[in-house]
C-alpha cells in the first residue's frame, strides 16, 4: 500500500523544516523518494505533522469501563490527532503484573488505532510498599514505571525504587507530592480556597517532594521525568537540575498551562484536577518554562469522569478532565499566545515527548514510522460533548471556541481516522 | 486564560435575591434590605401572637446533611412565624446512607413541591450544586457549607452590630480564634467589608488562619492584647473539640491564655464594645464565664435577632 498525501504544509519539529509539499508512504513507512501511489490525500490547506504522542492518557481499562473503554479512548485519541500515548498505571487492579500489560497491549493491537504503551506500576498495587517485578514488566512492554497519582509516602522505599530501576537502566516517571502536606486538600492554598473554603494543597507539597527527588536522583543516577509541574518554584527547580546536568525531563498537564485557581469560579467541578490549579503566577511560569524548553512536553493527562461524578460538591467530585481532543487545540492556543513558530509549539507534544519516550515517531524522516496528523490550524470549533468522541465529557472548557481541528490521522500508514467519516 | 465571569447564581434577572448562599458577591443594597426587613420581625417575635401569614400554603424544607439542632430550629421557628410550612429532613442518617446522590435526593424532595430549601452541608459549594438543579420557583438557603459560609449567622451578626452600634463606616470589629476552619468568620468578614467597616481584625494563631486571609481585606493580629486595643466589637469563634490537642493547637488551657477572652483582656477594647459568639460556646477554651454573662455580652440577644433575619430572608426569597 503506497499513500501519498500531496500539497500539505509540511511540518516537522525534528528538522524545523515548515513548507508546502508531498509526503510518500510506503509498507507503513515513510519514503524518501517519489512513487507511484495507490491513494492520494489532498492535503491542501493543512497541516501535515508527525502525531501527537502524548504521554499521559488514561484508557480506563481495565477497571473502570463505566467510565470509559479503550475502544472509546482510542477512538478519542485519534480523533485528538494522538497516535501514540501512555498510559498511566492506575487501572483497577494497576498495571503491576506483566499478564495485565500484555493484555492491555493486545487489547490496543487489535482495535489498530494509536499505539499503546504503559507504563508500568513501582510498587505493587501502586501501594508504596514492595517493588513490582520490574523486568518482567519491561519484558511484557512497560516503558517506564510510576506511582500515578498515589505518590510514595515512604522516602526508604522511593530510594530502593530508584536504585532498582536504576540497575536496569529503567525510566522513573514520578509526579511529586509529599502525602501529608496533601493530605484532604483539594484546591491551591492560596487566595481562592481560602474564601472558598476549600481544603488547600500548599505549593511547597509539590516543591518539597521534588526537592527529595531530585537528591536521590543525584544518589543513584536514575533517570527521572517528573510529571505534571504545576508551580513556579519546581519550574525554576528543574531548570537548576538540568543545568547541573541531572538526568531529568519533566511534562506539565495541558490545562494547567491555560488555567489558574480563578477559574474555579463558583465551585466549577471541572476545575477539580490533581495537581490542583494554582496561581496565575504558577500558570505563567508553566507556560513560560514550556517555551524555553525547561518543560519538555505538554501532556493531555486525560482522565474520563462520568457525570456523575462530576455533579458532586467540588471536594467529593472525582479529580481529572478529558483531554485527548482537546491537547492540539490547546497546545496550539498556547504556542499561538507566545508567537511561536508552529515547529516549535508542536514539537512538545512530538519530538521532545519521543525522546522521553524512547520512540523512533515523532518526526517526519525517510524510514520512519509514518505517524502523521493531518489539521486545520484555522478551523474553529466549539467544545461541547456532543464534539468528544471520548466517553468523558467532562472539561473546564466547555463552551469555549478553539481552533485547531483534526481532519485525518495516519498510523503505521493507513488512514484510522477521517473526519469527513470514512475512516 | 480570560474568561467571562459566571453569573451571580444568587440573583435573579432582575438582580434580585433568588437564593441565598454566600454574603460575598451581595450588593450592599441586599444586605441592608434584609437587615431593614428583619427589623419589624424582631417586634413579631414578641408579640403575643407570633405569626405573620407572609408564607402561608409555602413548603420549607429544611434539608440537613450536616447534624445541627440549633441552627435548624431557629430556620424551623422563623418558617413557622411566616406561616409556612416545615419539613425537617435529618439527611444525614437517612438517604445518604444508602448511597442515594445528594442531587438524587433533592429531585425527590423538589418533586414533593417545595418552595425554600435551607441546606446544611459538611461539603463547601454544595449549596450553590444544588441551587443550580432546583426548579426556577424554588429557593436555596445556604445554612452552613463546610468551611465556606453560613450567610444567615453574617447576617444576624451584622443585625446585632447595626443594632449597638448603628452605624457600621466608624467601627473596628476583630474576629478572635479559629477563622481557618470558620464559615461563620468568612461570612462575617464579607458582610463587614460590603458594609463599609474600615477596620476587621482576625486574631489568631498561624495555625488557626487560612492562607492569605489578608485578601479578604483583614488585618491580622497574632498577638490577643494588640488585636483588641480599641475594638467596637469582638467576636469570638468556637474552637472544635477535636481541634484543640494536635498539630494545630497543643492544649486547650495553651489556647484560652493566649487567645481566650478574659475581663482583663477585653479592657484593652473600648468601653463599650459588644462581645459576639455564634454558639455553642466552650467556656473557658474561648471565652471565660464572666465574659460571656458580663455587661459587654450580646451572645443571647444574637439568637433572638437570629429569627428574625431568618424570618426577613426567607421572606425576601420567597416574594422573588
Amino acid at each position: 500500500m503506497k499513500l501519498l498525501i500531496k500539497g500539505g504544509r509540511i511540518v516537522d519539529p525534528a528538522s524545523g523544516r515548515d513548507e508546502v509539499g508531498d509526503v510518500f508512504i510506503s509498507d507503513g513507512k515513510i519514503s524518501g523518494k517519489k512513487e507511484k501511489a495507490d491513494q492520494t490525500i489532498d492535503a491542501k490547506g493543512l497541516v501535515v505533522a508527525p502525531g501527537l504522542i502524548d504521554l499521559s492518557a488514561r484508557l480506563r481499562e481495565p477497571g473502570y469501563e463505566y467510565k470509559a473503554t479503550l475502544e472509546s479512548e482510542m477512538d478519542a485519541a485519534v480523533a485528538g490527532g494522538v497516535t501514540s500515548l501512555a498510559c498511566p498505571p492506575d487501572t483497577d487492579p494497576p498495571l503491576d503484573e506483566p499478564g495485565l500489560v500484555d493484555m492491555l497491549r493486545r487489547r490496543a493491537k487489535v482495535l489498530a488505532r494509536a499505539r499503546v504503551y504503559p507504563v508500568g506500576a513501582l510498587t505493587v498495587k501502586l501501594a508504596g510498599e514492595r517493588l513490582t517485578e520490574m523486568a518482567e514488566l519491561a519484558e511484557a512492554g512497560c516503558v517506564a514505571f510510576s506511582q500515578a497519582n498515589a505518590p510514595l509516602a515512604d522516602t526508604q522505599v522511593l530510594w530502593r525504587a530508584m536504585q532498582y530501576a536504576a540497575t536496569f537502566g529503567f525510566p522513573v516517571w514520578l509526579r511529586t507530592e509529599d502525602r501529608s502536606l496533601a493530605h484532604g486538600g483539594v484546591a491551591h492554598d492560596g487566595e481562592v480556597a481560602t474564601r472558598l473554603g476549600l481544603p488547600g494543597i500548599p505549593a511547597f507539597a509539590e516543591t518539597i517532594a521534588l526537592g527529595t527527588l531530585l537528591q536521590l536522583v543525584r544518589a543513584t543516577g536514575t533517570r527521572v521525568h517528573v510529571c505534571r509541574l504545576s508551580t513556579a518554584v519546581a519550574v525554576e527547580m528543574i531548570r537548576a537540575a538540568k543545568k547541573e546536568g541531572l538526568p531529568v525531563s519533566c511534562d506539565v498537564g495541558i490545562h494547567h498551562v491555560h488555567l489558574s485557581e480563578m477559574d474555579l469560579g463558583y465551585y466549577d467541578s471541572h476545575c477539580r484536577l490533581e495537581p490542583p490549579l494554582r496561581s496565575q503566577r504558577d500558570r505563567d511560569a508553566l507556560a513560560a518554562g514550556l517555551a524555553d524548553g525547561t518543560v519538555d512536553c505538554a501532556v493531555s493527562d486525560h482522565t474520563p469522569v462520568d457525570e456523575d461524578q462530576k455533579q458532586m460538591p467540588f471536594a467529593e467530585a472525582e479529580p481529572g478532565a478529558t483531554g485527548l481532543e482537546l491537547l492540539l487545540p490547546l497546545l496550539l492556543k498556547w504556542g499561538a499566545a507566545r508567537k511561536l513558530p508552529l515547529a516549535k509549539t508542536l514539537a512538545r507534544v512530538t519530538s521532545d515527548a519521543a525522546r522521553i519516550l524512547g520512540v523512533q515517531s515523532g518526526r517526519i524522516e525517510a524510514g520512519l514510522p509514518a505517524d502523521l496528523v493531518l489539521f486545520d490550524p484555522q478551523q474553529n470549533w466549539r467544545v461541547a460533548p456532543e464534539m468528544l468522541r471520548s466517553q468523558g465529557k467532562n472539561t473546564p472548557f466547555l463552551g469555549y471556541e478553539l481552533a485547531g481541528r483534526v481532519r485525518k490521522t495516519i498510523v503505521a500508514g493507513n488512514v484510522v481516522y477521517d473526519a469527513s467519516g470514512s475512516a | 486564560m480570560p474568561r467571562s465571569s459566571p453569573h451571580n447564581p444568587q440573583l435573579n434577572a432582575n438582580g434580585e435575591l433568588q437564593h441565598l448562599l454566600s454574603i460575598e458577591g451581595l450588593p450592599r443594597e441586599i444586605l441592608v434590605q434584609i437587615l431593614d426587613t428583619a427589623e419589624p420581625f424582631a417586634g413579631v417575635t414578641e408579640r403575643e401572637v407570633k405569626k405573620v401569614p407572609l408564607m402561608r400554603g409555602k413548603s420549607v424544607f429544611n434539608l440537613f446533611f450536616e447534624a445541627s439542632t440549633r441552627t435548624r430550629t431557629t430556620f424551623e421557628i422563623a418558617a413557622k412565624r411566616l406561616s409556612a410550612d416545615v419539613i425537617n429532613l435529618n439527611v444525614a442518617v437517612s438517604s445518604q446512607t444508602k448511597g442515594e446522590s445528594l442531587l438524587d435526593t433533592v429531585a425527590n424532595l423538589s418533586a414533593m413541591q417545595a418552595d425554600v430549601f435551607v441546606v446544611r452541608h459538611g461539603s463547601s459549594g454544595a449549596p450553590y450544586l444544588i441551587a443550580r438543579h432546583v426548579k426556577p420557583h424554588e429557593h436555596v438557603i445556604n445554612a452552613g457549607d463546610g468551611r465556606h459560609a453560613h450567610p444567615t449567622q453574617g447576617l444576624l451578626d451584622l443585625y446585632t452590630i447595626r443594632h449597638y452600634k448603628k452605624d457600621f463606616t466608624r467601627l473596628t470589629v476583630a474576629i478572635v480564634g479559629d477563622v481557618l476552619h470558620s464559615r461563620v468568620a468568612r461570612s462575617l468578614i464579607h458582610g463587614l467589608t460590603t458594609l463599609g467597616v474600615p477596620e476587621v481584625r482576625v486574631i489568631g494563631p498561624q495555625t488557626l488562619l487560612p492562607a492569605g486571609v489578608e485578601s479578604l481585606g483583614v488585618r491580622v493580629f497574632h498577638d490577643m492584647r494588640s488585636g483588641l486595643k480599641d475594638c467596637d466589637v469582638v467576636v469570638m469563634l468556637r474552637l472544635q473539640n477535636e481541634r484543640m490537642n494536635g498539630a494545630l493547637l497543643p492544649s486547650a488551657q495553651e489556647f484560652f491564655k493566649h487567645y481566650g477572652l478574659t475581663a482583663d483582656k477585653l479592657a484593652l477594647a473600648k468601653p463599650d464594645a459588644i462581645v459576639m459568639h455564634p454558639g455553642p460556646m466552650n467556656r473557658g477554651v474561648e471565652i471565660d464565664s464572666s465574659v460571656a454573662d458580663g455587661p459587654h455580652s450580646v451572645i443571647l440577644p444574637q439568637v433572638t435577632f437570629g429569627i428574625a433575619v431568618r424570618m426577613a430572608v426567607m421572606s425576601i426569597v420567597a416574594s422573588n
